[in-house]
């Protein structure tokens, strides 16, 4: 039984010379793998037109039903999205969101993506509720991580 | 005057410095526990989480004292209490460096050189156990009552083994003050003659202040929590010091009487002895991280056919070599 004993207590005496596998989060961040799913981002195209045409099939594919979309159409002589039409109203509950990346799959452009941020805390409720003028990105080229999210040759394009 | 002064001193020195050592002991445990679970450990409340024991302390004062509605309420307040007293007590008669020169004065470094100290030791560790029996019965809930039966059942099989274990120091060293057993170890520390003597104190000293993995007292997978289930804030903090003054205590006995105490080369002695008492800590705590608890029976079993058959037999050799070999 000592034998025993002692041979746990080399055991844990080795494994105290390991290195420490603990992250100092505030001092340190990891760099989240790809396919991470974080707060949501709205894209644009290269030429800076929104990519969102309004159509909803997000929000239809949310189980939780925490978008909540409302579409215009574009004014043919200074178009917002590609599209007939672009969201004018494009809210995302993140509190009731689960981040299942359903809204991704069913985005037929490429419009709203899962990103790697997630450190959003809030210290109110109301502050959760994400407008489209917080989640719309102003160049997609500054998130090039974000590209990996959609399957380019999937998409439907209004060229 | 100056020797009030003296003895004043000493008290707030050996009692403070306990205090203060036992604090650090949770922030030791905690990292020691960490190194060897392979990661950091309390390093955020000042340099290295030194601070960490201090910010405990101030959450713990601030929090709600919960007493049960079916609880004893004197008792439980008061049992906590009856734990510490005696934790903080038994430690007046180690001695816990040489004699200094203070005002002119010679000052032994030990609050009261008790000439029956180790038997004092026993009384006061003896007692310790009361508050953790009272504590139990008071919290009216059955996790605690186990609990402190379990410590009570514990206490009684390994403190007569505890005993016989120094037997053999006392006898060669035919004293039962522990500055004289210090004086008597100047040759050679008593580990050298007596192994056995303290490979069962080691044992028995895990078992006495409830260490794992004699930690059957305060099980959290089995009592959630044992005698301090239902304690909260200071009156748990104060069951947690405790804890760590008794093993502190045992840890300087130990120290005392198979390490040869303050003594050691080129250190000074109150460094030595830190050192020695700190190692036996560490051994504590190493020892937590990697064994697991015994079963009750496996428990008593131990203490009754193994370890008490082999104290009396240390004894005996002991006495035989005292007799025969001078």
């Amino acid at each position: 039984m000592l034998g025993e004993i002692c041979r746990g207590l080399w055991l844990t005496l080795k494994h105290s010379f390991k290195n420490r596998v603990t992250v100092q989060y505030p001092d340190v961040k990891e760099e989240m793998p790809v396919g991470y799913r974080g707060l949501h981002k709205l894209l644009r195209w290269e030429d800076g037109l929104e990519r969102c045409v309004g159509c909803k099939l997000c929000s239809a594919a949310c189980p939780v039903d925490c978008i909540y979309v409302e579409s215009e159409e574009n004014d043919p002589e200074a178009p917002t999205s590609k599209g007939e039409r672009y969201a004018s109203i494009y809210e995302i509950n993140e509190l009731r969101c689960i981040f299942c990346g359903y809204c991704e799959e069913a985005c037929p452009v490429g419009a709203v993506v899962l990103g790697n941020e997630y450190e959003f805390c809030q210290d109110d409720r109301g502050k959760f509720l994400y407008e489209k003028g917080d989640l719309i990105v102003e160049r997609t080229e500054d998130y090039p991580e974000l590209h990996a999210r959609y399957d380019e040759k999937n998409l439907l394009t209004y060229v | 005057m100056i020797w009030l002064l003296i003895i004043l001193g000493k008290v707030l020195v050996g009692f403070g410095g306990l205090l203060l050592l036992a604090a650090y002991m949770t922030w030791m445990e905690r990292r020691v526990f960490a190194l060897i679970q392979v990661r950091v450990g309390p390093n955020r409340v000042g340099p290295s989480g030194l601070l960490q024991p201090i910010a405990d302390g101030i959450k713990l004062m601030f929090k709600e004292t919960i007493i049960p509605a079916q609880a004893d309420k004197v008792i439980y307040v008061l049992a906590p209490a009856v734990t510490l007293i005696p934790a903080l007590a038994a430690f007046a008669v180690v001695p816990f460096g040489d004699s200094v020169t203070v005002f002119g004065q010679k000052v032994d470094l030990v609050v009261a050189d008790v000439n029956v100290g180790i038997l004092y030791i026993f009384a006061m560790a003896g007692i310790g156990v009361y508050g953790i029996v009272l504590g139990s019965w008071a919290s009216n809930s059955k996790y605690p009552l186990i609990g402190g039966l379990r410590s009570a059942a514990q206490l009684i099989s390994y403190e007569l083994s505890l005993g016989m274990s120094l037997l053999g120091v006392v006898m060669i060293s035919g004293t039962l003050s522990l500055k004289g057993i210090v004086e008597a170890q100047a040759g050679m520390p008593y580990i050298v003659l007596q192994p056995l003597g303290f490979l069962l104190f080691v044992i028995c000293m895990l078992a006495e202040t409830n260490r794992a993995p004699f930690d059957l007292p305060e099980a959290e997978s089995e009592l959630t929590g044992g005698f301090h289930t239902e304690y909260s804030s200071m009156h748990f903090a104060v069951y947690s010091i405790a804890e760590y003054c008794s093993m502190i205590t045992l840890s300087a006995v130990g120290a005392t009487f198979f390490l040869g105490g303050w003594r050691g080369p080129l250190l000074p002695p109150v460094l030595w002895f830190l050192i020695k008492v700190l190692a036996f800590m560490f051994f504590f705590m190493w020892l937590r991280a990697s064994t697991p608890r015994l079963r009750y029976d496996q428990l008593m079993g131990f203490g009754w056919k193994v370890l008490l058959p082999l104290s009396i037999l240390n004894v005996m050799l002991t006495a035989a070599a005292v007799v025969f070999l001078g």
